[in-house]
């Protein structure tokens, strides 16, 4: 695996090395060449054939891990119907009860199954990039999130869930100067915008550090000649077979806490007012 | 050679805002979870509403982090 690593990070290296010096990945990482449909609204680079491949993927394992449904799973459709129960017992059922939770359960558990899909191509040998890294697919699942949870609140309280949410009960009546803009920032603003940035940042530095510590090891390995310094690339190689597996955890910790913040939304919407 | 200039940096600041600005959540998302691992170990059947508790608490101090990291880029 780390050989298809290593040649990912000598594309990157080997066009720019002719200093001999060491060129670490950039921002640039993430604009990769257009390769179909250049000109056009369609332009797809290798980030968006990425997650195109992925809703394919992802597509075929849910149509046919559930084709043949029984009442008593055989051990390849426990394996399939793991994630689903995982996600409706531990955040929706959790955070949401049972029956608000059956209600929002498609869109959660759509949400757990992209993020985790797109995440897990950033440590896939040959693919190294994962489609959640560039803003576009967070902010679209951000958004998504945020007209959900304004539209349970509105539909729950109307008219009450704006002053539930921006006048909080309980507050003498001057602090509320101060009080409402921040709240409504707070709400209304920084979710969706934290909710983005939290998935597409997290992605975004694990993929630098990787492609870092490849490159950093080929760098100590073959281009500043075998000599003494060639051992710092035994310990970037170390880090970066570590890094992968810690990549992987936090592939399906964003995952988690993505779902997870959208139930609590919806379920602070929901809240009964004390 | 400018005989008043003693030592030079370059580079861009915006790391260095970022790094200034990564403090305050990391002490702040260490006090949550501390706490809420503190809740749940005295009170362990309230694990799943502590949790929940915790991870509201995650996403309101992580809010000033990640916003640090975008004044990096807004601010070029």
């Amino acid at each position: 695996m780390e050989r298809a690593l290593l040649h990912h990070a000598l594309t990157q290296i080997s066009m720019a090395a002719e200093d001999g010096g060491f060129h670490a990945p950039t921002i640039d990482e993430f604009f990769p060449p257009i390769v179909l449909f250049e000109g056009t609204p369609f332009a797809l680079n290798r980030i968006m054939l990425i997650r195109l491949a992925v809703m394919v993927v992802l597509v075929l394992f849910v149509v046919l891990g559930t084709r043949a449904l029984r009442l008593v799973p055989t051990r390849m459709s426990s394996i399939v119907e793991f994630p689903f129960d995982f996600v409706r017992k531990n955040i929706a059922y959790e955070v949401l009860g049972e029956h608000d939770g059956k209600r929002f359960l498609p869109l959660i558990t759509t949400i757990f199954f992209l993020v985790i899909g797109m995440n897990v191509t950033s440590i896939i040998p040959g693919l190294n990039i994962a489609g959640t890294s560039v803003i576009g697919l967070p902010l679209l699942l951000a958004v998504i999130a945020w007209v959900v949870f304004i539209y349970a609140g509105l539909k729950k309280n109307g008219a009450g869930f704006l002053k539930a949410s921006l006048f909080p009960p309980g507050v003498p009546k001057p602090l509320y100067l101060l009080l409402t803009p921040i709240e409504f920032l707070s709400t209304f603003i920084l979710r969706p915008v934290t909710l983005t940035l939290r998935l597409t940042m997290n992605m975004l530095v694990g993929h630098l550090l990787l492609v870092l510590f490849f490159s950093a090891t080929w760098f100590f390995f073959f281009q500043q000649g075998p000599n003494g310094f060639s051992l710092f690339g035994l310990g970037t190689l170390a880090f970066g077979a570590a890094f992968t597996l810690f990549e992987l955890f936090v592939a399906a910790l964003q995952a988690y806490i993505f779902a997870l913040l959208t139930a609590v939304y919806i379920q602070l919407s929901l809240a009964e007012e004390h | 050679m400018d005989t008043t200039t003693l030592a030079a940096l370059s580079g861009n600041i915006a790391t260095v805002g970022y790094g200034l600005a990564a403090i305050g959540p990391g002490i702040g998302v260490g006090i949550v979870v501390g706490k809420a691992i503190e809740g749940i170990s005295r009170q362990p059947e309230l694990q799943g509403r502590l949790q929940t508790q915790m991870f509201i608490g995650i996403a309101f101090t992580e809010a000033l982090a990640l916003i640090g990291i975008a004044t990096g880029f807004i601010f070029r």
